[in-house]
């Protein structure tokens, strides 16, 4: 038998001019689908056949538009298939994300794979199931209701037909009405059990085919050359000289330039790496920045444009007259998405159309980027999707895209485009800094009377970079909501007669490139609110947990919060009151607990941090952290431990490492050294809580609890010295400042 | 001349010139897709392989630097743990491959390669390692999903399964 490595070796070099990893190599490509990929996407959605396909071995294929990012979204969404077709998951298969393929869903984003998709597949699964018991009900010659299903075997009247003898891969040419009835809740058998991922053996074994590993005959390998890190959004990069005598020595290398984009394209991949760091490129850099260390000033002093995001009753005149007043401060960083692997893009741009294979977060939206900046009409660019590694938001997916599109253009051949760790993090749409500044007031009798958010932040970028160089105005996303202070985050979770959150819109242009990063914002927001109830319950001199159930009338946010404090055994104790006694002692290492809530957009997120701080060195680790969403009916609840575990190490590393550096012209936080991430050594143990509710509609898991970590954090920290931090992440010299300002000549 | 390469028990001639990292040998002449590119740096553990049993990054090893040496990579984990273990046959997956899926540790999966090249590297030489052991052999190696906990159950529970297996 030959390897199969062999094999796809062989047929790598056979092939002239077809995709060859681009396919499925584990299954023949039926010819409907084939059909399916020759028409430009997207396929109609209000036609069941663009949902699924019943073959005629009694399996199916479901369509879904959705991008499997890691999350395990392709795993819980053939569940709800599964469960309203009677189908084994083993039955089910689904196809790539492609514009020609899959149903337009919108973007992955939001978490709203279950969110937003769950209800189209399910009402998709359960209309095609109607149709096929009435092709039973006439074959089996037996009334609907008197049938039975199971895998896909339909009985009644004593004998049984499968779905894939009763319509086995013809179409059901039936108009998607959205009318058939669901199954309940009650009779679940698939939906609310943690299927094992699907995606994860070819994961561990080497079979997987993540884009990084998409290859077409023909193709050429890009780099693109660019300064080392960004500068302000509006500055772009301008070029004043190439010398491209600088890369003579090194064989095979092609110079590709469109006003200030230039890349490298070689066959040899390592010839394109060594010619785009080799390559001499003078670059205009005025200074545009104004530095990490006068970041937070300009923010605070630049002109804003303003607004009330809510207001009710007097926030204002009930802080000034309360007995217990706290006030907390905010100043958070910029972060990038950093994904593991820097992403990659392979792009066939022929005159007339183009392919482009992508690991974005949302086909539609990248295919019409790319054609714009192509000159081509979007139905002409097909664009599939293949995984690349965690990207949690809007990292260089569609910079990455763009610019191998354009190098394709430019080159007249395939090229695939890989980002270098630096132009990842150097050009990434970071997540923005930000500055909250936060009062809220409580009555003698402990009860949340006033509360006050004032954030300020800019939006996100909306131009990529690679359209910037070749001359695209630089212009900032639209819509503001998720840009600026969350009315959710910020006391949205507490009832409080009198609020008022007001949002400072900076300018986008005079700082970094913007972008959502997992759970945009609400670490910093609740890092600030959450520190501030806290410190009401301090001055009320109460338990934290305690002071948040009183406060809180949401059974459902009440549900989130003792759940937490429930699975870390917490028991009630003012906050920081082991402080005096860890004072007294030689003890260097101080522990802490902290409580916190928060959300990103629907859920309801609480999480409790244990930490230790050293004294002496600055050094603070979480040594446990507990976190529980409630998403409503919970699909996959194994998936959903695991993103909440993974959510709760990803805001510890958040919280206590990541920080974008930049000077007055670039980034500067250009590797993992620069740019440090959470390893092994501080990883914390973490215990996820699913709070599962199967008669409630389905909302994000896959970043609702990391604003709570961040919280949690935050409080533990507090616990732990009786020290309010004002800024993240905790470093070690950010944590000794903070410690000798509070208590000069202690610490 | 060009230089000739033991990559999983079977001998592969290079076209690339000997200073190529070897992850571009690996990737582009053999298509192999365990090793695959996080860094270029040697700072993340994306490209790891093992060389005579070895962890190398091979982001930043030329490959003219292994030629006479065994490379093993993902691929070829089960074949190099049946040789050890001295086992008629190779398991479909190495045991820290299989744990990894039992515990259903995997996010995104792209640092899979690194963390299960350098477990099985961790497990031939220390079979019974302590947590402590787990995170310190581990450390080089970034999971942004946040996955360590899981892969460390994955790793003890490996170590449980081969201790089983030698019996």
């Amino acid at each position: 038998m030959i390897p199969r490595r062999e094999l796809l070796r062989r047929e790598f070099l056979k092939t002239g001019g077809a995709l060859v990893i681009g396919l499925n190599l584990r299954g023949v490509l039926p010819a409907q689908l084939a059909e399916r990929g020759a028409k430009a996407g997207p396929p109609d959605a209000r036609q069941i056949d663009t949902w699924l396909a019943i073959h005629a071995d009694n399996t199916a294929t479901i369509y879904i538009g959705f991008a499997e990012l890691g999350q395990g979204n392709s795993t819980a969404l053939l569940q709800i298939a599964a469960e309203e077709l009677d189908l084994d998951m083993g039955q089910l298969k689904s196809v790539r994300l492609d514009t020609n393929v899959t149903p337009n869903q919108g973007g992955t984003y939001s978490s709203a794979s279950i969110q937003r998709g769950g209800p189209q597949v399910r009402s998709g699964a359960a209309e095609a199931r109607q149709a096929l018991l009435q092709m039973a009900s006439k074959n089996l010659n037996a009334p609907v209701g008197e049938l039975t299903v199971s895998k896909g075997v339909v009985s009644g009247g004593g004998r049984s037909v499968t779905y894939g003898e009763l319509i086995g891969d013809k179409q059901f040419n039936l108009a998607f009405t959205g009318s058939a009835p669901v199954k309940s809740p009650a009779t679940y058998k698939v939906v609310g059990t943690p299927v094992p991922r699907r995606d994860s053996p070819d994961k561990v074994n080497g079979e997987y085919v993540y884009m990084q590993h998409a290859r077409v005959d023909g193709m050429l390998h890009g780099r693109v050359v660019r300064p080392r890190g960004q500068s302000a959004y509006k500055a772009g990069a301008k070029v004043l000289s190439i010398d491209e005598s600088s890369i003579r020595d090194i064989a095979g290398v092609r110079v590709l330039r469109k006003g200030d984009f230039i890349g490298v394209v070689a066959e040899n991949e390592w010839a394109a790496v060594q010619a785009a760091a080799k390559l001499k490129v003078v670059w205009d850099t005025p200074p545009a920045l104004p530095g990490s260390d006068r970041l937070y000033e300009q923010m605070r002093s630049a002109k804003t444009q303003d607004n009330v995001v809510t207001q009710r009753g007097d926030a204002t005149a009930a802080l000034s007259n309360a007995p217990h007043v706290a006030a907390q401060i905010c100043r958070g960083p910029y972060q990038s998405h950093a994904p593991f692997a820097p992403n990659c893009a392979l792009a066939d741009v022929k005159a007339d159309s183009a392919l482009l294979m992508s690991s974005t977060q949302d086909v539609y939206g990248t295919r019409t980027g790319v054609a714009r900046l192509l000159g081509l009409p979007a139905d002409k660019v097909r664009v599939q999707y293949y995984e690349g590694s965690g990207t949690y938001g809007h990292s260089c997916y569609d910079d990455v895209a763009q610019a191998a599109a354009l190098m394709s253009q430019l080159a007249g051949k395939p090229v695939r485009l890989q980002f270098m760790r630096w132009d990842e993090l150097g050009w990434d749409n970071f997540g923005p800094a930000h500055v909250g500044e936060v009062r809220a007031a409580a009555d003698a009798s402990g009860k949340l009377i006033a509360y006050e958010y004032e954030g300020w932040q800019h939006g996100w970028s909306n131009t990529e970079t690679t359209s910037q160089l070749t001359g695209a105005p630089t212009a900032e996303w639209p819509g503001g909501a998720v840009q600026g202070v969350s009315a959710l985050n910020c006391g949205g979770m507490y009832d409080v007669a009198n609020l008022r959150l007001v949002n400072h819109k900076l300018p986008v242009a005079e700082y970094l490139k913007g972008g959502w990063l997992r759970s945009p914002l609400d670490l910093s927001f609740s890092f600030a609110s959450e520190q501030a109830i806290d410190q009401l319950a301090y001055l009320l001199q109460l338990d934290p947990h305690e002071f948040r159930q009183r406060n809180i009338k949401d059974a459902r946010w009440r549900g989130v919060l003792d759940a937490a404090a429930q699975a870390a055994k917490w028991t009630p104790r003012r906050a920081a009151s082991n402080v005096p006694s860890a004072n007294q002692s030689a003890t260097k290492i101080v522990t802490g607990r902290g409580i916190g809530l928060g959300t990103h957009l629907a859920s309801y997120g609480a999480a409790v941090a244990e930490i230790e701080v050293n004294k002496e060195t600055g050094k603070v680790v979480a040594r446990q952290m507990y976190g529980a969403i409630d998403a409503g009916q919970v699909v996959n609840p194994g998936n959903v431990e695991a993103q909440i575990g993974g959510q709760l190490v990803q805001t510890a590393s958040r919280m206590f490492h990541e920080e974008v550096t930049f000077n007055t012209t670039n980034v500067t936080s250009l590797d993992w050294n620069k740019y440090p991430v959470l390893r092994f050594d501080e990883c914390p143990q973490v215990t996820p809580v699913v709070v599962q509710r199967l008669t409630e509609r389905s909302t994000g898991a896959g970043e609702e609890v990391m604003a709570a970590a961040a919280a949690a954090i935050a409080n533990a920290f507090f616990d732990a010295t009786g020290v309010r931090m004002e800024e993240y992440p905790l470093t070690p010299a950010r944590v000794l400042a903070a410690l000798t300002k509070a208590a000069p000549g202690r610490a | 001349m060009a230089i000739k390469i033991r990559v999983n028990e079977k001998s592969w001639t290079v076209a690339s010139a000997p200073d190529t990292p070897l992850l571009y040998v690996l990737s582009n002449e053999l298509l192999l897709r365990g090793p695959r590119f996080g860094c270029g740096l040697a700072q993340c553990g994306s490209c790891s392989v093992l060389v005579n049993g070895v962890e190398t990054r091979s982001c930043v090893t030329p490959v003219a630097a292994v030629e006479g040496k065994s490379v093993t990579t993902l691929e070829g984990l089960p074949a190099w743990y049946a040789a050890q273990k001295k086992l008629a046959k190779a398991p479909a997956l190495h045991p820290v491959q299989q744990a990894m899926l039992d515990e259903q540790a995997l996010q995104c999966g792209y640092c899979y390669n690194g963390m299960i090249v350098k477990a099985s590297e961790l497990l031939s030489k220390t079979p019974q390692p302590s947590e402590v052991q787990i995170r310190t052999a581990m450390n080089g190696h970034i999971c942004r999903c946040g996955t360590y906990p899981r892969i460390i159950q994955a790793v003890q529970r490996a170590s449980r399964a081969m201790a089983g297996a030698s019996k």
